[in-house]
C-alpha cells in the first residue's frame, strides 16, 4: 500500500465520528432511493407479467343488454386481438355474522371454464365447473376477510331471490389487483368481493340468455386505444353503453399506477435532499481537514507530490466515505424494499409479488453519490491543489474579524466576550453559517414532509366524511326509485333525516377535452350531503348550471361561466349545454353536481331517485340496514363509519411504519449537520478555547463559545425548515394529484412542533457529545503546538 | 569567489518578491544576485524577516519570484510551469523545515517511504534513518518522537530521495542547543559524504562557522558574502 494511502486511512480513522455522520446521511438517501426503485421495479414487473399471463384487457365497456349477435362485429374492430363478453352484476350478500352490508360483483365464467380475457388465477381450491349450478369462486381478499375456505356456503340476493352458493375456489384477477367498489375511493375487503359464477347461472338469474352486459377488448400491440374506444362506443351505445374506457380509467390499474408514480416521486426527492445535505457536510469536513493539513500539504508538494496527487488524495478520502455510505445504503435499501414489497402484498393481490433488486438503481446510486461528493468537495479540494507550497509553509494569517453589525447597534459592552465571539464567528463566514442553517433546516423539512401525509389524510377524511358527507348510510337503488319507494325508505323506523339524489352517467365535453363523469342531482338545501369549497364553506346549489369539482374543472380546463356540453349516456341520451355555475372542493374522484329538480327537467323525467342519504339513530343502524337489505329495489347500502374505520386502520398502519423511518432519517440529518458543525468549531477554535481556559474562563463559559453558534444555527433553522417543509409538501401534493384522490396541503401544528422537537433533541445530543471534549482540552498541549 | 571550473548549481539574477500576508504587503526580496556551487555548504544568515526563507523557497521551486531569474543548472526555474516545478522538486530537491512538517499519521519509516515511493533513485528508508541515527525509532509516530528526533526524521526524509540539493529552513529553530547540534551534524555528514549541495537558513550566526560560505541577508538584500576557509564541526560550534 502506498504511504499516501496509509495516511488516508489513518486520517479517516481520526475523522471517524464525522465520517460516520456524513456516511449515514448518504446511507439514508441511497436507502430511500434503492428502496423506492426496487419496490417500483418489483411492482411494475409483477403487474406486467400478471397482465400478460392472465390477459388483462386494454378496453372495457358496459351495456345494459347486448345480443351475442354483435360479437363478430366487435372482433372486426381494427386492431382488436381478442374479445371477451360476459355478464357482470353487483348484488348484496347475506352474510349472517355481518351486521354491515357486503356487495358481491358477480362475473360470469363461460362454459369453457376460463374467460377469454381478464382470466382468473386460482389461488386455492379449484375453478368452478361451469356445468354445475350454484358454484362460486371468490376473490382472495374477500374470502380472507371473512375466513371463507372452499367448501363454505354463502348466500347472495340475486335479482331479489336469495340463493345459496358454494365456494369451490379462491382466486385473483388482473382486473382486481386491488378491489375498490365503484363509487367508493377506498378498498374495503370485508364489504366488497368478486364472485365468479357460471354463465348459465347468471343468464338464468337475470334472464340474459344470448346476451351480455360487459365487454373487454385486448388490442394488438401498437394500436391506438382511443380510436378503438370510439368505434366500440358507436357499436354499443344503442345497447345502453355508457361509453367505453381504457385501462387508464380502470380502478385497479389506476391505483397501481398511482402507487408507481409515488414510488418514482420518492426516488427523486429523497436522494435530492439527503445528498444535498451530504455534499454540504463533506464540504465543511474536507475544508477543515485541508486547513488543518496545510503544512502537510506543503511538505508533500515540496517533496514533489503533484497537484494531481494531492487532489486525488483528498478526493479519495471523500469517495471512501461516500462509497461506504452508499454500499450500506444499498443494503438497507434492499431490506426496506423487501419490507415494502411485503407490505404491498397485503394491499395488492398478485399470484406472487416478489422483491426484485433493481441493479440499475444500484449503479445510479453509486454514480449519484460519487458525483455529489465530488461536486460538494470540489472547491475545498481545489484550494488544497492550488495552495502555493511556500505560502502553506507560513502559518495561516490570523483570520480577520470585525465587530458585527449587531454589536455596533448595541451599546458598547452590553454583550459578554463569549457572545461577541459567537456573533463575530457567525458573521465572519456568512455563507458557511447559512449553509449550516440550511442543513439543519433540511432535517426539520424532512420531518414535516414525512409526517404531513398523515395530517393531510386526517384532514381529507374529516373534510369528506365529517364535513361534506354527514349521512350514516348511503343507499343506491337498482332502478331509479319512485316517490313511493323513497317515502318508504325515508320513513323506516330509526331514520332521522334523509335526502335523495339522482345520478346519471355522462360525458362532459369542453373544447377538445372530455371526461366520463357521473352527474349527481342533489337537493339544494341539503344538510347531509353537502358540497363545500376549499375553505370548508357550503356551496349553495344554484338553480341553474352545473357544479364541477376542482379536479374535473382542471382536467377540462373550465372556469366558472364557461359552457360545457353534457352528453347523457342513459335512456334518451340528450345532449345538454350547461353553464358552469360553481366549483366545489373534493379530495377524491371527479364529479359534477346539479340541482336535482333541474336535472329531472333536463332528462324529461319525473321525480325519481338513484339513491338516498340517510341519517340514522346510532342504535338502530343495524336494524335499518337489515330492513333495507330485504327490499328488492335496493342495490347497495354502505355504512360510512365502517368504511372510514377500515380505511383509517390500513392507512394508519402503513403511515406509522413510514413515519418511524422518517424520524430516524431526520435525526440522521440533524445529527450529521450539528455534530459536524460543532466538531469543526471545536477544532478551529481549540486554541482559543484552551487560551480562555488558561486565563481563567470556566468550562461552562468556554462551552458558550462553542455551542452558542450551534444553538443560534438551530434556532434559525427551525422556522426555515418549516417553510422548506411546507414548500416540499406542496410539491409532493402536486405530484400525488391523481383522479382518484388529491392530497390537501394541510399540516397540523403538532407536526411543526414535532419536527422542531426532534431536531432540537438531535442537536442537544450531538452538542453534548462535542461539549464533553471541551473539558478534555489539553491546555498546555494545545498552546504549545503551532497552528 | 568560487573558481570557474566548478559547476554552478544555482544562479539568481535581480530576484525580487512581494507578497500579501493577510492585510499586509511584504517586500521580502529586493534584488538578490547569488550563485551556489556544487557540493558546497552554504549558510544563509539573516534576522527574522530578512527574506532568507523566501529565497530558499524560490530556490526550491516552492515559490516563484515577482521579478528576476533563477537558474538551476541550465534550467530557468522562473520559466517553468507548475508541473515542471513539481518535477524539479520531486527529482532534485530535499527540504528540511523548521517545524519538521512530518505527516503525523505516518510512522518515521512511513514518512520517509512517502517520499522514496515517488523518487527516481532513492536510498533505502532504513539506510536514511541510519544516517541520522534513528534506525531504532523507525516505527514511531511523530508524536512519539522528541523535537530533535522529528527533525532528524525530516532530514532522513529529505535525503532519502538522494537529492542534488538539500535546502534547510531554520532546521534547529525549534530545538535546544544539544539537539540542534545533533541535527546539524546529520546535515554536515550528508553534505560531506553524499556531496549534496546544502543550503541552511538560520538567524544563528554561530552556525555560520560550519559553512564553506556565508551569505548574509538583510532587509531583502544580500548584505555580505564571506568565504569560510576554517570550517568547524557542529560539535565545536559555540552558541
Amino acid at each position: 500500500m502506498l504511504k499516501l494511502d496509509r495516511k488516508l486511512i489513518r486520517d479517516l480513522i481520526q475523522l471517524r465520528g464525522q465520517a460516520a455522520a456524513i456516511g449515514l446521511v448518504i446511507t439514508a438517501g441511497v436507502a430511500t432511493f434503492v428502496m423506492s426503485m426496487c419496490a417500483y421495479r418489483s411492482l411494475e414487473a409483477t403487474r406486467q407479467s400478471f397482465y400478460d399471463e392472465y390477459l388483462f384487457a386494454d378496453v372495457f365497456s358496459t351495456t345494459v343488454r347486448t345480443p351475442d349477435a354483435i360479437i363478430p362485429r366487435l372482433k372486426e374492430i381494427p386492431g382488436v386481438a381478442a374479445v371477451d363478453t360476459r355478464l357482470v352484476y353487483d348484488v348484496l350478500l347475506d352474510v349472517p355474522e355481518m351486521s354491515e352490508p357486503a356487495t358481491a360483483r358477480l362475473i360470469s365464467i363461460p362454459d369453457s371454464g376460463q374467460s377469454r380475457l381478464n382470466q382468473v388465477y386460482i389461488a386455492r381450491g379449484r375453478m368452478l365447473d361451469p356445468l354445475r349450478t350454484g358454484e362460486v369462486v371468490v376473490s382472495e381478499v374477500f374470502a380472507d376477510a371473512h375466513g371463507f375456505v372452499p367448501g363454505d356456503q354463502v348466500r347472495a340476493i340475486i335479482n331479489g331471490k336469495v340463493q345459496e352458493l358454494s365456494i369451490v375456489g379462491i382466486a385473483l384477477s388482473p382486473e382486481y389487483v386491488i378491489q375498490v367498489q365503484p363509487g367508493t375511493i377506498l378498498p374495503d375487503d370485508k364489504r366488497f368481493g368478486i364472485f365468479w359464477v357460471s354463465e348459465n347461472d347468471l343468464e338464468a338469474a337475470f334472464d340474459m340468455a344470448g346476451a351480455f352486459n360487459s365487454v373487454s377488448l385486448r388490442l394488438a400491440y401498437g394500436n391506438h386505444v382511443a380510436t378503438t374506444v370510439d368505434v366500440l362506443d358507436r357499436l354499443l351505445i344503442p345497447y345502453g353503453s355508457v361509453g367505453g374506457h381504457t385501462r387508464d380509467e380502470q380502478i385497479s390499474h389506476q391505483y397501481l399506477s398511482d402507487e408507481l408514480a409515488q414510488l418514482r416521486g420518492m426516488a427523486i426527492w429523497a436522494p435530492a435532499i439527503f445528498l444535498g445535505v451530504a455534499a454540504f457536510l463533506l464540504n465543511i469536513a474536507i475544508s477543515r481537514i485541508i486547513t488543518q493539513q496545510r503544512e502537510q500539504i506543503a511538505a508533500l508538494k515540496a517533496f514533489g507530490y503533484s497537484n494531481f496527487d494531492i487532489g486525488a488524495h483528498y478526493f479519495n478520502l471523500v469517495l471512501i466515505i461516500s462509497m461506504i455510505g452508499t454500499t450500506l445504503g444499498i443494503g438497507i435499501g434492499f431490506l426496506l424494499g423487501d419490507a415494502m414489497v411485503g407490505a404491498y402484498d397485503a394491499f395488492y393481490k398478485f399470484p406472487s409479488l416478489e422483491f426484485r433488486p433493481d441493479w440499475l438503481s444500484v449503479a445510479v446510486a453509486f454514480l449519484l453519490t460519487t458525483l455529489t461528493s465530488l461536486i460538494g468537495t470540489y472547491l475545498a479540494v481545489r484550494s488544497a491543489v492550488l495552495l502555493p507550497p511556500a505560502e502553506a509553509m507560513r502559518p495561516e494569517p490570523p483570520p480577520s474579524y470585525r465587530p458585527s453589525l449587531i454589536e455596533r447597534l448595541l451599546p458598547p459592552r452590553s454583550l459578554s466576550p463569549e457572545v461577541r465571539m459567537v456573533i463575530r464567528n457567525i458573521t465572519r463566514r456568512p455563507i458557511k453559517a447559512s449553509l449550516s442553517v440550511v442543513g439543519i433546516s433540511m432535517a426539520v423539512a424532512v420531518m414535516i414532509v414525512g409526517n404531513f401525509s398523515l395530517d393531510a389524510m386526517n384532514y381529507m377524511m374529516d373534510f369528506q366524511f365529517r364535513l361534506a358527507q354527514r349521512q350514516d348510510l348511503t343507499v343506491t337503488f337498482v332502478e331509479p326509485a319512485t316517490e313511493s319507494v323513497m317515502y318508504e325508505v325515508q320513513n323506516l323506523d330509526g331514520v332521522l333525516a334523509s335526502e335523495t339524489m339522482r345520478s346519471i352517467p355522462t360525458r362532459i365535453r369542453f373544447q377538445n377535452r372530455s371526461r366520463r363523469v357521473g352527474v349527481m342531482g342533489v337537493e339544494p338545501d341539503a344538510s347531509l350531503f353537502r358540497l363545500l369549497d376549499a375553505d370548508e364553506k357550503t356551496v349553495r346549489v344554484p338553480d341553474f348550471g352545473i357544479m364541477l369539482n376542482t379536479k374535473l374543472a382542471e382536467i377540462l380546463g373550465v372556469r366558472i361561466g364557461d359552457l360545457v356540453i353534457v352528453e347523457v349516456l342513459e335512456d334518451k341520451r340528450p345532449t345538454l349545454t350547461i353553464e358552469v355555475a360553481a366549483l366545489v372542493e373534493e379530495y377524491s374522484g371527479v364529479n359534477a353536481y346539479m340541482n336535482k329538480q333541474r336535472l329531472h327537467e333536463a332528462l324529461q323525467e319525473s321525480n325519481v331517485a338513484s339513491g338516498a342519504f340517510l341519517k340514522v339513530d346510532a342504535n338502530r343502524i343495524e336494524t335499518v340496514f337489515a330492513e333495507l337489505q330485504r327490499r328488492p329495489g335496493v342495490g347497495s347500502v354502505s355504512i360510512k363509519d365502517a368504511a372510514m374505520k377500515s380505511f383509517e386502520k390500513t392507512v394508519a398502519e402503513n403511515i406509522m411504519v413510514m413515519r418511524s423511518f422518517i424520524v430516524v432519517f431526520a435525526g440522521v440529518i440533524a445529527i450529521g449537520v450539528v455534530y459536524n458543525t460543532a466538531r469543526i468549531s471545536l477544532s478551529e477554535r481549540s486554541r482559543d478555547l484552551a487560551t480562555m481556559r488558561v486565563v481563567g474562563f470556566t468550562n461552562g463559559e468556554v462551552s458558550i463559545v462553542l455551542l452558542g453558534e450551534i444553538a443560534a444555527f438551530t434556532i434559525a433553522a427551525i422556522p426555515l425548515g418549516w417553510m422548506i417543509g411546507y414548500a416540499l409538501a406542496g410539491l409532493m401534493t402536486a405530484g400525488l394529484d391523481t383522479d382518484n384522490y388529491r392530497i390537501p396541503l394541510v399540516i397540523e401544528r403538532g407536526t411543526f412542533v414535532m419536527a422542531a422537537f426532534v431536531v432540537i433533541a438531535a442537536t442537544t445530543v450531538s452538542a453534548w457529545v462535542v461539549q464533553r471534549r471541551v473539558t478534555e482540552l489539553d491546555l498546555i498541549g494545545v498552546l504549545k503546538t503551532r497552528e | 569567489m568560487p573558481m570557474s571550473t566548478q559547476t554552478t548549481v544555482f544562479r539568481t539574477v535581480d530576484l525580487t518578491k512581494t507578497y500579501q500576508m493577510g492585510e499586509v504587503q511584504v517586500r521580502a526580496l529586493r534584488g538578490v544576485n547569488l550563485e551556489l556551487i556544487e557540493g558546497e555548504f552554504v549558510v544563509l544568515l539573516g534576522a527574522s524577516g530578512s527574506g532568507k526563507s523566501t529565497l530558499l523557497n524560490i530556490l526550491g521551486g516552492l515559490d516563484t519570484p515577482t521579478s528576476g531569474k533563477v537558474l538551476y543548472l541550465d534550467t530557468d526555474l522562473t520559466a517553468s510551469d507548475d508541473a515542471e516545478l513539481t518535477r524539479y522538486r520531486r527529482d532534485h530537491v530535499g527540504f528540511v523545515f523548521q517545524f519538521y512538517n512530518l505527516i503525523p499519521s505516518l510512522t518515521a519509516k512511513e514518512n520517509i517511504e512517502l517520499i522514496t515511493e515517488i523518487a527516481v533513485s532513492p536510498l533505502d528508508s532504513m539506510d536514511a534513518l541510519e544516517i541520522v541515527g534513528l534506525r531504532e525509532r523507525a516505527n514511531h509516530f511523530p508524536a512519539q518522537l522528541s523535537g530533535g528526533e522529528q527533525q532528524r526524521v525530516a532530514i532522513a526524509r529529505a535525503i532519502a530521495k538522494n537529492p542534488k540539493v538539500l535546502l534547510c529552513d531554520e532546521p534547529t529553530g525549534a530545538l535546544d542547543v544539544h539537539t540542534g547540534i545533533v541535527v546539524l551534524e546529520a546535515i554536515a555528514r550528508i553534505n560531506r559524504e553524499l556531496g549534496t549541495t546544502t543550503a541552511v537558513i538560520t538567524h544563528n550566526a554561530s552556525i555560520a562557522n560550519m559553512a564553506d560560505r556565508v551569505i548574509a541577508l538583510s532587509d531583502g538584500q544580500i548584505a555580505s558574502v564571506t568565504d569560510n576557509p576554517s570550517k568547524v564541526t557542529a560539535r565545536d560550534l559555540q552558541w
